[in-house]
């Protein structure tokens, strides 16, 4: 395909979206789908159909954000209705010629959405997932054909690095560097990695981007491949995440079908192909080296680096492995350049981030918002606050990896130094709040159970330390503790972070660390006094599933 | 006998025609050794479950060693090994859905059915299972019910849609 193509195929597109004189949109992702969102846009094609009104379209479209509210709906892209039900569609199409549906009605011109700034975003909610043209449209794909036109190599990697972008993933490792050692290296061939294990319990920003807007990832993987030089690409998705997958073996075959992956793509030297593994259920595949053995069907455990992947990698190639919202960003940095995107953000932080916000606050969904803004804009603004009654008490970022920040730091802008120096870290972007019926104690606990779940087992001091810190917390929570097992339980964390072998090892103390720093009281009242504040441990429930 | 178990294809466990998608599977995949994690799947997708004579069959046919496809498919949880129940009830247990009351849904599961996560009831009509996240944070806490996702379950509710899984005679 070339530009002009793309162009015709944008302008058709566009022709054939205004000849109707009304759209209205559906979310169709995970979210809504789950408050049947599916049979509402049924309901609102039924009845267009019967009231025989052809100028007006029903659109599925991707995530709006707003998760807590679906199912949504967007009528002519001014009104926006919550909680619509299948019923709801005559009135929805009435109010189209006159006014809108009042009961319905879910106001925008809130800080949630008001507070927030869409790159990565920026077609979730306006298109259609499923509809590569609908993606080319909206400016879709240009970004490559501007890479494979008017680009060496070597400038998309400068032009990368000039943004700042650095790892969506938790690490924040500065995505230009990574590219050009990718670049640098030598193989017989190279390979390029999608990381969409997300595996971070609380955290849904990729699988809502994969959900919303496949092309958009395919895209950045693509200026990827011809920046490092790749000619293969894989996209490990997790396997619970059916709807992703569905729409992502959409995305690969509509791309093939219009030239855009294959062989010589828009007649440069780019041969790329995309191929699909799925993970299997382990959260430690979200580390490179073992993500790297399990997509070549081999138990998913870690191994000494270096060798860095991008340098020994995939099948002992040079490697280039990115998580889906890096990937997702690169198509904009490219458009817009990257002096453009190192606006925004903070010093060392660059861009916005996908956080997913979860747990007791009002509006729990996916937040786009630059680097630097604070904890309470996030929480009380976006957020809307916590339910009726219920009081702040901590925000858990950065999943088993991560860790609770109390209330002293609100005031905080986060970016990736701000999280670290206060004990916690950006992780993928799960924000989970916290109010006072939850028990920080239960929740190292939590946590500490996952991590021991979730060690492949390869190094002792994962795989034992964990059971232990997991026991000795099981007991502070039973009430049976004293102070010597916090003492242990100091110890263990210590060990595990400067002895295990892989990430999982090495921050799977962080959420205890974080809480006996800050809700050092808690842990007191349950050894001490054998109380628990919010009336949480000693009641039961204390064994999590598997 | 080593070289010549080699030089023959492995034949399927049984006549089952649901084999062919096995097959076809490990031919995309080369049948390559690289290709064990997606054949496992289709086999779990196609069959419901993964024993013991279907290892054997995808290690032959992918030449892996036995213990190499045993060691995969223990390792990862979305893989079974055990024929799963006439429905399944998934229960999240991530950090929003735990925060948000999982374990009173699992509690209720538990009185009603008398089942733990991995469990299934003795009638073999309900397998409950536990999730590490279902990515549906924002509808906490959350259930899948056979294969539909609920959001913002009560223990009420979750009693209510397995005691009619219960009654209903298939």
């Amino acid at each position: 395909m070339s530009p002009d193509e793309l162009e015709q195929i944008a302008e058709e597109e566009r022709a054939r979206q205004t000849q109707f004189k009304h759209t209205v949109k559906v979310c169709v992702a995970a979210g809504c789908v789950s408050c049947q969102s599916e049979s509402v846009k049924s309901a609102l094609e039924r009845e267009v159909a019967a009231r025989g009104k052809d100028h007006c379209q029903v659109k599925g479209v991707g995530c709006m954000g707003l998760c807590a509210e679906g199912p949504l709906v967007v009528a002519d892209d001014h009104t926006m209705y919550q909680h619509v039900g299948e019923s709801d569609a005559a009135s929805i199409l009435d109010g189209l010629e006159g006014k809108p549906v009042e009961r319905l009605v879910c106001p925008t011109d809130v800080p949630f959405f008001q507070k927030q700034k869409k790159i990565v975003l920026e077609n979730s909610g306006n298109v259609d997932p499923e509809r590569i043209e609908d993606y080319i449209a909206a400016g879709g794909y240009t970004a490559l054909m501007k890479v494979l036109g008017e680009m060496t190599p070597m400038q998309v990697v400068t032009e990368v690095t000039r943004s700042g972008l650095r790892g969506r993933g938790g690490a924040g490792y500065p995505t230009g560097l990574k590219w050009s050692t990718v670049a640098k290296a030598t193989g017989e061939k190279k390979y390029v990695i999608c990381n969409a294990d997300e595996g971070d319990p609380g955290a849904f920003m990729d699988r809502s981007v994969l959900e919303s807007d496949p092309h958009r990832v395919i895209e950045g993987m693509l200026i990827a491949a011809y920046a490092v030089g790749a000619s293969e690409g894989f996209i490990y998705v997790r396997a619970e995440y059916p709807l992703a997958i569905k729409r992502l073996k959409i995305a690969i075959k509509q791309a093939e079908r219009e030239g855009l992956l294959g062989n010589n793509i828009s007649g440069s030297r780019l041969s790329f192909q995309i191929h699909l593994r799925l993970g299997a259920g382990a959260f430690v595949c979200g580390e490179e080296t073992a993500l790297i053995a399990s997509v070549e069907g081999r138990r998913g455990m870690p191994r000494p680096r270096p060798p860095y992947p991008a340098m020994e990698g995939l099948f002992g190639e040079p490697t280039l492995i990115n998580n889906v919202e890096t990937f997702a960003s690169v198509a904009p940095i490219i458009r817009n350049g990257g002096a453009w995107y190192a606006q925004i953000g903070t010093e060392k932080s660059k861009g916005t981030k996908v956080f997913a916000l979860a747990g007791s606050v009002k509006n729990t969904g996916l937040v786009e918002v630059p680097m630097g803004t604070t904890l309470r804009e996030m929480v009380f603004e976006i957020g809307g606050g916590l339910a009726e009654g219920r009081h702040f008490k901590a925000v858990q970022t950065g999943g088993p990896s991560g860790g609770c920040l109390p209330e002293q730091f609100l005031d905080m802008p986060v970016d990736y130094e701000n999280l670290a120096r206060a004990g916690s870290i950006m992780g993928s972007g799960g924000m989970i709040v916290m109010d006072d019926s939850s028990c920080m104690v239960d929740v190292a606990r939590f946590f500490m159970d996952f991590c021991m779940g979730e060690s492949c087992g390869k190094c002792i001091p994962c795989r034992v330390g964990t059971f232990h810190m997991h026991e000795i917390l099981r007991k502070i929570t039973a009430h049976t503790a004293t102070t010597h097992d916090i003492a242990q339980l100091e110890e263990l964390a210590d060990l595990l972070r400067n002895t295990s072998l892989c990430g999982l090892g090495q921050s799977a103390p962080n959420p205890v660390l974080s809480t006996l720093r800050y809700f050092a009281e808690e842990y007191r009242q349950h050894v001490d006094k054998h109380q628990c504040p919010a009336g949480v441990c000693g009641n039961g429930h204390k064994d999590d599933a598997e | 006998m080593a070289t010549t178990a080699y030089l023959t294809r492995p034949v399927p466990p049984s006549a089952d025609k649901r084999w062919r998608m096995v097959e076809a599977t490990m031919r995309r995949m080369g049948n390559q050794s690289t290709g064990l994690i997606e054949t496992l799947h289709t086999v779990q997708e196609t069959f419901g479950y993964l024993d013991l004579d279907a290892l054997r069959y995808v290690a032959a046919t992918l030449r892996v060693p036995l213990s190499r496809a045993y060691g995969v498919a223990t390792f990862y949880h979305f893989f079974s090994l055990k024929p799963a129940g006439e429905h399944t009830c998934v229960v999240c247990t991530g950090t929003a859905c735990y925060i948000k009351g999982a374990g009173q849904l699992l509690d209720a599961l538990k009185k009603e059915l008398g089942v733990t996560p991995g469990q299934t009831t003795s009638d073999g009509k309900v397998s409950v299972l536990g999730a590490r996240c279902l990515g549906s944070c924002g509808l906490a806490p959350a259930v899948v019910y056979d294969r539909e996702v609920a959001g913002k379950v009560t223990p009420q509710a979750l009693k209510e849609h397995v005691a009619r899984w219960k009654a209903h005679v298939s």
